[in-house]
């Protein structure tokens, strides 16, 4: 009895764990391309879910071609965000990035409110809702699609940066941007690209996770702070230690949330971001000065 | 010094005569938050734009303060004159005691610390239901006496909460002159500098940390007293911005600015009744606009922007 309720809590929390891998992810390739902890990253995972609800019944596209729609749609917002707000910046000091990516992503998070209202809304589950049993406990079809959409979008993540020219100036900005510009890398180029990615990447975190959780104007806000808190637990990586962040936030969110109080859900995630940033800032499993990609 | 002594005391005088221009009415209420809003920017102010840490989580300690008072004189029927000081004790031990670790970090860490404890603390108004009544809130807080004399109209509760706020602006005036704002703002142009010549930086970052957590809570505690009503909506992530947004409008490092900002911030609103749902978009615009076209604030753009319109009237003269 005891052992089905911790699988059963183990095997949801993975799935949202997934979810906050992806958003970590994202954080993480702009922090390390710019230095940038992108506030408004909750947003476009926001944007994902509804616009993919806007493709669907507004355009009748079906699924399959509303999530690309979709997608494409948040990663343009993405680029204009980096290009009107991020890039004219004339004192970039931390404090005015903070303060410009906050203002940015109320001002989208406004936006949606009043393009979308202030209803919550379903997405239909990408097959079916009967749930499937895994031992003493069930998954439902949408956790399964959740983890293996993850793990593609994370391989082609791993192959995007070690195996192409574009992906290796990225890295080579994350090293160091000045000697990335004289070896003939656009680091403006470069910035903007991390943007793409990161937003297509949010979004698409977005997308899948909105038929199980459902979706509105605000769900950006805390999605987005749970994925920062698996990019801190990850030391800021984006390779597998911010996803094993993710997963693990998940996890213990969910434990803690099945076994303790469900009213403290929230909390447990904020409290071991402030653990992991009072003793260990360079991340759970980071040297002190981890290769950061 | 003479001159900004001379300066407050006008500033003060006009809060006085304020009322008596606006004849009372809904405005007199609206007047009573900005004076609130600007205790609670100062506050954020002397943080930020002094020592340049960010936070973004004080609409936590403003709640503390209001809860607190709320609590003390409510469930255990304390005087509210004694709570008020005991909650601003408790935050500010709180805050100085949470504020070493947090203060390490710097730029976006601590934003996002300072972030998650606003959160943190917003979480558990929420779910000690027995202690602060949840979601539905805590009512039937009295409000502050004096001599026979109750606080329960808005004029009186007017210049309760003014006499509190100009107090505030004096001693953040005089700290910014001081050694103490001098040193804050040799941390915020350079740390490693600051230490260099002296600064026990660590220390007197937590000190204007509690300190600025402190008259949050002063604030928080007038606002729970006046308003005889508290409950968590009005100390989410959302007001913590709301304050930022003051802050940044106004100019980082600016006592009026602040007013101005809080002032600005509280009065908008009420003017665009109809557009309720607007307020948030226009936030995220006017923060984004602030940082990107003048990043020093209201107060001093339009000072240099004067400035240069003089001069360039004098030269035309000559």
């Amino acid at each position: 009895m005891q052992f089905d309720q911790i699988l059963q809590y183990t095997l949801s929390g993975l799935s949202t764990g997934a979810i906050y891998a992806l958003i970590g992810i994202g954080f993480s390739i702009i922090y390390n391309a710019t230095g940038i902890i992108n506030f408004a990253q909750g947003e476009f995972v926001m944007l994902g879910g509804l616009l993919t609800l806007s493709c669907m019944e507004l355009l009748k596209l079906p699924l399959w071609a509303a999530v690309p729609c979709a997608v494409a749609i948040s990663t343009v917002v993405g680029v204009l965000f980096e290009r009107l707000a991020i890039r004219p910046l004339k004192l970039p000091t931390p404090i005015n990035l903070v303060i410009i990516t906050i203002g940015g992503s109320i001002l989208i998070r406004g936006l949606a409110m009043l393009l979308w209202g202030k209803d919550t809304h379903t997405i239909q589950p990408f097959s079916g809702d009967t749930p499937i049993a895994i031992g003493g406990a069930t998954v439902l079809p949408q956790h399964l699609w959740i983890l293996a959409i993850t793990i593609i979008i994370i391989l082609v993540n791993k192959v995007y940066f070690y195996h192409t020219i574009s992906g290796k100036a990225m890295r080579a900005c994350s090293y160091n941007r000045r000697a990335a510009g004289l070896v003939g890398i656009d680091v403006k180029r470069m910035v903007m690209f991390s943007f793409v990615i990161s937003s297509a990447m949010g979004a698409m975190a977005g997308i899948i996770v909105a038929p199980l959780t459902m979706t509105a104007y605000d769900v950006g806000v805390m999605l987005g702070l749970k994925g920062f808190c698996a990019a801190i637990i990850g030391g800021m990586s984006s390779g597998l230690s911010t996803v094993i962040g993710g997963l693990l936030l998940g996890v213990l969110e969910s434990l803690g949330a099945g076994l303790i109080s469900s009213g403290y859900k929230d909390a447990i995630a904020f409290i071991i971001l402030l653990l992991i940033l009072f003793i260990r800032p360079q991340g759970l499993f980071g040297k002190a000065d981890s290769e950061r990609v | 010094m003479k001159r900004d002594l001379l300066l407050f005391v006008c500033f003060s005088l006009l809060i006085m005569v304020a009322p008596q221009l606006f004849e009372g009415g809904y405005l007199m209420n609206v007047l009573v938050f900005v004076g609130i809003n600007t205790m609670l920017a100062i506050a954020l102010n002397l943080l930020l734009g002094y020592a340049g840490q960010i936070s973004l989580g004080h609409a936590g300690f403003f709640g503390l303060g209001a809860y607190l008072s709320g609590i003390m004189t409510t469930t255990y029927s304390m005087n509210p004159w004694v709570a008020m000081p005991v909650a601003a004790l408790i935050v500010g031990a709180l805050a100085g005691l949470i504020g070493f670790p947090i203060l390490k970090l710097k730029g976006h860490y601590l934003a996002m610390a300072t972030l998650g404890l606003g959160i943190i603390i917003f979480i558990v108004f929420n779910e000690t239901v027995d202690l602060t009544g949840g979601p539905s809130g805590l009512s039937a807080i009295p409000n502050l006496k004096l001599a026979g004399l109750s606080f329960d109209s808005d004029v009186k509760n007017y210049y309760l909460i003014w006499a509190f706020t100009l107090a505030v602006m004096l001693f953040s005036i005089n700290l910014a002159n001081s050694r103490i704002g001098r040193a804050l703002r040799a941390i915020h142009d350079s740390e490693v500098a600051a230490q260099v010549l002296g600064v026990n930086s660590r220390v007197l970052k937590v000190q204007i940390f509690a300190l600025s957590a402190v008259i949050s809570s002063l604030a928080g505690s007038l606002y729970a007293h006046t308003m005889t009503f508290v409950s968590p909506a009005s100390f989410g992530f959302n007001f913590s911005i709301e304050l930022l947004t003051m802050v940044v409008i106004g100019g980082l490092g600016s006592i009026y600015g602040s007013f101005l900002g809080a002032a600005l911030l509280t009065l908008l609103p009420e003017f665009l009744r109809g557009a309720n749902d607007y307020d948030i978009v226009i936030y995220g615009a006017l923060l984004m606009v602030m940082v990107m076209y003048m990043p020093g604030g209201l107060v001093r753009g339009i000072t240099s922007l004067f400035s240069k319109f003089v001069k360039k009237s004098g030269a035309d003269h000559a």
